[in-house]
């Protein structure tokens, strides 16, 4: 019973994961890119690590680590990265409709100065 | 055979991953490429340990994910205002 619902999970999970990657090799832009692959690969990678921990229930508590260590810590990589390309110049992609971040002064100008 | 299964469909996700990480136009779009290929790869190798019954793998994935957090920071704080 615990193998069934493991593999369920884990098949949920990499479900996900698959989905993730598609998004980033097809959105047009960096910010598409980053909002696709960090929320898909966040939950995937989740998923699929508890699922191996059900299915070894001895390793449960190893995977419970290191999946929370990625819920935390994947969020934080793509919002600097999002924040850091932004602030770097890169361009959003013409059909985007809200830019919140131009309404802040240093923002405004990073993106001034690169054209 | 269920792990099989799942070892090819992760496979598909990173080669398309690996793509964008070597087709992308901009540097970020580049770490955006490795990143995500990285995630998956933990969840891999957590995999690969379930199917092998080694219990390495998961120190393994774990040394991974810190790996890939400090060095995608690192290049966040460099695009951002230099090192």
């Amino acid at each position: 019973m615990n193998q069934i619902i493991g593999y369920i999970v884990m098949g949920v999970g990499v479900a996900f994961l698959f989905l993730g990657a598609l998004g980033v090799f097809r959105f047009p832009d960096v910010y598409n890119r980053l909002q696709a692959g960090t929320k898909c690969t966040t939950l995937g990678a989740f998923l699929s690590i508890i699922g191996a921990g059900i299915v070894e229930p001895t390793w449960f508590l190893k995977c419970l680590i290191i999946a929370v260590f990625i819920l935390f810590t994947n969020p934080i990589s793509a919002h600097a990265l999002a924040r850091a390309s932004y602030k770097s110049g890169v361009k959003l992609w013409d059909k985007s409709v809200v830019d919140k971040c131009k309404d802040f002064e240093e923002c405004a100008k990073a993106q001034e100065d690169d054209k | 055979m269920t792990l099989m299964i799942f070892f090819g469909v992760i496979i598909i996700a990173v080669i398309l991953a690996l793509i964008r990480a070597v087709k992308g136009p901009t540097a970020p779009d580049r770490v955006v490429g490795v990143d995500i290929m990285v995630t998956i790869t933990v969840a891999l190798m957590v995999l690969l340990g379930i199917f092998f019954k080694r219990r390495i793998y998961l120190d393994v994935s774990l040394i991974y994910a810190v790996l890939s957090f400090v060095g995608v920071i690192a290049v966040a704080r460099y695009l951002d205002k230099g090192l």
